[in-house]
């Protein structure tokens, strides 16, 4: 795939450039998992030894621990698990035509005015386009403070020794089944890191990274943001991302040094047959704030509990969610804090929309460890059911070993009231357009805090999904 | 005005009008009769659980209620064919008695998709005109503009959502509007801005017919009515002049709760 491929060059002609894929010799991964095909995944990517070792003792930790039961239903995934492929190298990508997407996706595509180019890498059937100038402008701007905003795969490479000192020690292989599963097959995600220092206006968005393998199933994500920087990351969007495979299982790494401050905001939108099972935790140090913006709409089950742990004096971590669930969905979501420092503080916003037969499930944790005297949480979830057959469930834990701990908890479920429809019908707003706004509403604490753009696709696509939800 | 043909000069025409809550079987309209004209101020005043607000309910179009009988003619339109967003566009505007919380939404915003839903042909509203409109709304109202920022009556005090309710009748203009027990939980000087804000929307629009829904009577000694009926047990049993409303304050309405009295026929208000 020719680097310097544009927008328009790809809305001209569609296919191009599929003699490429022709043209390469066909490689196929075996289904499922298994030492060969970790060892294939670590000798196409040109591993040092190490990282061999290290995917291998995660495959031996994924095979010893149980399939868990304590989250969504989990049950049909094995059977799920043997069919897929984990991994299949860029080039071999390619292998469904536009054709193969199905209609409704086509259609939110439509309804949501994404470009031509950008519909195809969403759908997995067009490469990655990037957009060069903007890009490659705001990238010199980031080398010159010695920023690095690079895929996984080139962090490792490049950067070898700060990548060894922090890969894994966030999450360590031993974390979870999913965590130890993606760290035996990993491949894709980002590499970042940010200097003592240095503050960067503008989000560093996974959307331009170059980085063929953006859509991988098993992303790993690292960052590092230095003592006393601060940054935002952007990842993800709002539209549909469709993929053949069914599965999703990512994990993201953060280390939010002294007085530094981060933000990560991610979106997503899958299709509705996938599995998204994500580990995402930042460990947070003396006087630093960490943010996640964590929204999460799509798949068939989602479990994603992002984490902050605050192990330095007066570390302060923020979980935002929004989770909407349509018919035949769980999203069983939510966020973990655990106090470990003195004067420590955090808090969870936790908002769900469950539609139709789908189903919300906020499940968090607040841990105040034995020394994190002066300890400060407080949990807000808030669930809003759209029709009679929507269901919520709300499973906080609370866990407190100081006693001058303050730690609160709310929770509330919500309806769409006949009444709240009549008052905005008798202005002469029509139900579709009222129930959509009630929504809208619902999620406006949140929404807020989102960049603009990523706002506004959020209501439009919450808009999209409202739409029929009138009998 | 007799001279002239009736849908020329009624806005609203209410027939042998039956209704009852939709899942229940005891009726609370019993033969509704009533007429107002262009520009008319009507009040409606009976005690606690004689239909009053049901009457209004019903108007919009609340889906808790249900019609069974009789007819409702808006500018000569069977009202009842219409959904509640339908009926509003034509021009009916209910002032709550209650108005609702909508949590995250600002009067700004809620108020420009209403007033977008009542413009035709998909003409697309001017965000700087509405703007400029709704600032000269709000300072005829006596409003700070601030409060278009606030969110839809969430956490107003009872004077903010009725004034909240007067503003949204002013952007919208109706031809119609039914005030639903404006004035309860008001103090006096919340119920003195509010009427005050009425009267400038009707001095404005002397076309603009009102009926007002009321338990009391000090309302109406802000709000002039032009005529007043009294509502027992789901009918009109007594209408005339606002002489009726001083007679009701004096008296109460323990002379009308004997419905013997009044079962000879129904007092037609023109």
């Amino acid at each position: 795939m020719p680097q310097n491929e544009t927008i328009r060059d790809l809305q001209l002609d569609e296919y191009k450039y599929n003699f490429v894929t022709d043209a390469e010799p066909v490689y196929r991964a075996r289904k499922g998992l298994s030492e060969e095909v970790v060892r294939e995944i670590s000798a196409y990517k040109e591993e040092p030894e190490w990282m061999l070792d290290s995917r291998l003792k995660a495959l031996q930790v994924y095979e010893s621990k149980p399939m868990p039961t304590w989250g969504g239903d989990l049950s049909e995934l094995d059977a799920v698990l043997d069919e897929i492929y984990f991994y299949v190298r860029p080039q071999d990508r390619m292998e469904h035509s536009w054709e193969d997407v199905p209609e409704e996706i086509k259609d939110t595509f439509e309804k949501l005015g994404i470009p031509e180019a950008e519909r195809k890498v969403l759908a997995g059937v067009g490469a990655q386009y990037e957009s060069e100038m903007v890009y490659h402008s705001l990238r010199e701007e980031w080398e010159k403070q010695g920023v690095i905003f690079d895929s996984i795969e080139d962090g490792l490479k490049n950067h070898p020794d700060l990548f060894r000192e922090y890969f894994g020690t966030i999450i360590p292989t031993q974390d979870n089944k999913f965590a130890a599963m993606n760290a035996a097959v990993w491949s894709g995600g980002s590499f970042v890191y940010i200097p003592p220092g240095v503050h960067l206006d503008t989000p560093l968005q996974a959307y331009f990274r170059v980085n063929q393998e953006r859509m991988g199933q098993f992303e790993r994500t690292l960052i590092i943001c230095d003592e006393g920087a601060s940054a935002h990351y952007i990842e993800g969007c709002t539209a549909p991302v469709y993929s053949t495979e069914s599965f999703h299982s990512g994990v993201i790494e953060i280390v939010v040094k002294k007085n530094a401050r981060f933000r990560y905001t991610t979106i997503q939108n899958w299709s509705n047959n996938m599995y998204n099972l994500v580990t995402q935790r930042a460990v947070v140090h003396e006087g630093a704030n960490m943010e996640w913006l964590d929204g999460n709409l799509g798949s068939k089950l989602t479990m994603k509990y992002p984490s902050c742990y605050l192990v330095g004096e007066g570390a302060h971590g923020e979980i935002l969610s929004i989770a909407y669930s349509g018919d035949g969905q769980h999203q069983d979501t939510g966020g973990k804090v655990v106090h470990v420092a003195p004067h420590t503080t955090s808090s969870i916003i936790s908002k769900s929309i469950s539609k139709g037969h789908g189903r919300s499930t906020y499940r968090g944790l607040c841990k105040v460890h034995k020394g994190a005297h002066h300890a400060r949480s407080n949990v807000e979830c808030d669930a809003l059911l759209i029709n009679d057959t929507s269901r919520t469930d709300t499973y906080p834990y609370i866990e407190i070993e100081e006693d001058d701990a303050n730690v609160g908890h709310e929770a509330s479920v919500s309806r769409i009231g006949e009444e709240q429809l009549f008052y905005l019908t008798s202005r002469g707003i029509s139900e579709e357009e009222a129930m959509a706004m009630i929504v809208r509403g619902f999620i406006e604490p949140i929404a807020k805090e989102l960049p603009l753009e990523y706002a506004v696709e959020l209501n439009r696509l919450i808009e999209l999904e409202m739409e029929g939800s009138v009998g | 005005m007799s001279s002239e043909p009736m849908s020329d000069t009624h806005i609203l025409k209410i027939e042998s009008l039956e209704a009852k809550v939709a899942t229940e079987n005891l009726d609370i309209l019993n033969g509704v009769n009533l007429e107002i004209g262009k520009g008319e101020v009507h009040a409606i005043m009976g005690p606690n659980g004689s239909g009053k607000s049901t009457l209004a309910k019903i108007l919009a179009g609340h889906p808790s209620y249900e019609a069974t009988a009789g007819r409702v003619l808006f500018k000569g339109q069977n009202l009842f064919e219409l959904d509640v967003d339908e009926r509003s566009r034509a021009g009916i505007f209910l002032a709550f008695q209650y108005p609702v919380e909508i949590p995250g939404v600002s009067i700004a915003n809620f108020l420009r998709t209403a007033l977008q839903a009542h413009l035709v042909d998909e003409e697309e509203l001017d965000i700087f005109e509405f703007t400029d409109m709704l600032t000269e709304r709000m300072s005829m109202l006596e409003m700070d503009i601030s409060f278009a920022e606030r969110h839809v009556n969430d956490g107003f005090s009872g004077g903010e959502k009725k004034r909240n309710e007067i503003l949204q009748m002013a952007v919208l203009r109706p031809t119609l509007a039914v005030m639903d027990e404006t004035d309860s939980g008001l103090d006096i000087d919340a119920l003195k801005i509010v009427a005050n804000g009425v009267n400038k929307l009707t001095e404005e629009d002397p076309e603009m017919s009102i009926l007002l829904i009321t338990h009391y009577q000090r309302l109406l000694n802000y709000i002039k009515p032009d005529f007043v009926h009294v509502m027992v047990d789901g009918r009109l049993v007594r209408s005339g002049g606002p002489e009726i409303a001083l007679e009701l304050e004096k008296d109460g309405y323990k002379n009308w709760k004997d419905s013997g009295a009044v079962s000879s026929g129904v007092p037609k208000t023109a």
